[in-house]
């Protein structure tokens, strides 16, 4: 980064800290810090629609949809979700793998599975074998970005429909009164009035959410625990900048980027539902 | 089926180091992966209980250090529960871990009068020791925010009556404050309770090593992912194991809150239901 980095066993003290934490792989690693924010924006609204998506299907009149809906909400209360950041990955890779074999290769009689091999043609692979390496950190993204998707979707949808319980009845009577439709009622009436009731929870979500986000390691991700870990790592002499075993002083820093996010975002939140309060026949509204 | 008794003889205690050393490594059946998952699960009954066990005494002390009118008290009780509930468990298991790493090896005995025990520094970086006292620390964190909630909610006619009767100190917290706080507190704990059960499975994803592939549920669990490369028969058995547990866990956890409830008027009961349970922590 700077001139005189050139030769690292020369400098010490403040100059050597300087080329230090400026080197390629540190970059990596601020780099990982984006990473971790991407998902948090992405994740949020993909695990929106698939809430609103499970609390709608939970309330619909048709029984197979209902219970379906149901299923997927209730599945998380009783299941860990490392169980779900696990498996679904791998799930939806076999499943994807699985479709484009049987649509382009048509022509392979072999069974898919044999024994302990799960085994596809070559143009049926995901990524392709010639395919470059962002492709593949891509995919792997895509992958643990849907799989974070649906399990907070899951808390989001639980989140929901307890808000569009908590609606009052007689809004709902007084729109039927009115002669609305019951699709009318449900946009008109219900999504507008639950987002209220809605708010604690899903803030409280929000930070779960967060806190979630290193489990990206998990999933194979070059994220800030990988990173953490590979720089923090004891490094000897035949390294540019060897250095003793500095893992805690890393997963320190990731405390502390965690706790000041966690921090940052409750006081906004306090903000957002101190502002909403406002006029609301509630004891927080009339505070206020 | 003979066999699968077998299996059970074989494999039952794996987890903990009894039975058949070797993992089966290929034909693997479907009475394998049921039975060591069952084992592994040793591992998160371990933890789950033994840190929710210690973390509720610990907790107690935190939310009424945290009530507590002196700064001394309050900010030490304040800073501990922000930090465990402000960062990741998966983190703080690292960082506990890179400490507990540093720790200078050293043992000292101690005397319990008809047995020697010799405590090693080292047994902070295994397992059984160095994440339970992550989860016992991460557990009294939020269980004491609960408390805390709980604590400034009892309504103030009961102190009152409570300094009516002539109750102070020791006698008026465990007959009146701690019992209300209790009884208010009780369907978040058992949220936590439930959640403290399903974060064990992150142990062994983190620094902490199985030693001698000694590993909770889901390590056996990814252990058959990988080497049958089908994910869809281990993950659901774990999900099975699990959603069992988390139904006994609110079926023992109810018996607690019925007794808790006991005094109240049946219409002012309530009532701790799967369906029903606050999921967010």
């Amino acid at each position: 980064m700077f001139s005189y980095c050139v030769d690292p066993k020369s400098i010490e003290g403040l100059m050597w800290l300087s080329c230090y934490v400026t080197t390629a792989k540190h970059m990596s690693f601020y780099f990982s810090f984006l990473v971790v924010m991407g998902l948090l924006s992405l994740a949020a609204p993909l695990a929106m629609a698939f809430g609103f998506a499970g609390a709608t299907a939970s309330r619909s009149t048709f029984r197979i949809i209902r219970s379906l809906g149901k299923g997927y909400l209730a599945m998380i209360r009783g299941i860990p979700d490392i169980v779900f950041f696990l498996f679904i990955p791998i799930a939806l890779d076999q499943a994807f793998e699985y479709l484009r074999h049987k649509v382009l290769c048509s022509d392979v009689t072999e069974p898919i599975r044999q024994g302990n091999d799960f085994v596809v043609c070559a143009a049926a692979k995901l990524p392709l074998n010639t395919a470059g390496e962002w492709v593949h950190d891509i995919y792997g993204f895509s992958l643990a970005l849907l799989a974070f998707g649906f399990v907070f979707g899951a808390f989001a949808g639980n989140v929901l429909s307890g808000a569009m319980a908590a609606v009052p009845k007689s809004q709902i009577e007084t729109g039927e009164a009115y002669g609305f439709s019951q699709s009318q009622i449900f946009r008109r009436i219900l999504i507008p009035q639950m987002w209220i009731y809605a708010l604690p929870g899903l803030s409280n979500l929000w930070m779960i959410l967060i806190k979630a986000t290193p489990l990206l390691f998990l999933l194979g991700i070059e994220d800030i625990v990988y990173w953490a870990k590979e720089l923090g790592g004891i490094k000897t002499g035949v390294y540019e900048y060897p250095h003793p075993d500095w893992r805690a002083w890393y997963f320190g820093v990731l405390m502390i980027f965690y706790l000041s996010l966690t921090y940052l975002s409750q006081s906004l939140l306090d903000k957002i539902s101190a502002r909403l309060s406002q006029g609301q026949a509630t004891m927080a509204g009339k505070a206020g | 089926m003979s066999s699968c008794f077998q299996t059970l003889s074989d494999y039952g205690l794996r987890s903990i180091g009894y039975g058949e050393r070797l993992l089966p490594k290929t034909d693997i059946t479907l009475c394998e992966q049921f039975v060591l998952i069952g084992s592994g699960m040793i591992w998160n009954i371990y933890f789950a209980v033994l840190a929710l066990f210690l973390g509720f005494f610990f907790a107690t002390v935190l939310a009424l250090g945290k009530n507590s009118n002196l700064p001394l008290f309050s900010a030490p009780c304040r800073l501990f529960i922000f930090i465990f509930r402000g960062s990741p468990l998966f983190i703080q298991f690292f960082f506990a871990y890179d400490l507990f790493v540093l720790l200078p090896r050293l043992g000292f005995d101690i005397d319990l009068g008809f047995l020697v025990v010799t405590v090693e520094t080292r047994w902070f970086t295994k397992a059984w020791l160095g994440a339970l006292i992550v989860l016992f620390f991460n557990t009294s964190a939020y269980a004491g925010e609960i408390f805390y909630g709980a604590l400034r909610a009892v309504p103030s006619q009961d102190l009152e009556s409570a300094d009516a009767f002539g109750f102070t100190g020791i006698k008026k917290f465990r007959r009146i404050i701690w019992p209300t706080m209790l009884r208010l507190a009780w369907p978040s704990y058992t949220n936590e309770a439930i959640f403290m059960f399903h974060a064990t499975t992150l142990v062994f994803f983190t620094g902490f090593p199985a030693w001698q592939q000694k590993g909770d549920a889901i390590y056996y669990a990814s252990y058959f992912a990988d080497k049958t490369f089908n994910p869809f028969i281990p993950y659901p058995i774990v999900g099975f194991y699990f959603i069992f547990l988390t139904l006994l866990i609110i079926g023992l956890f109810g018996l607690i809150n019925r007794r808790l409830n006991k005094h109240l008027p049946t219409n002012e009961r309530k009532r701790l239901r799967f369906n029903k349970y606050n999921l967010i922590r």
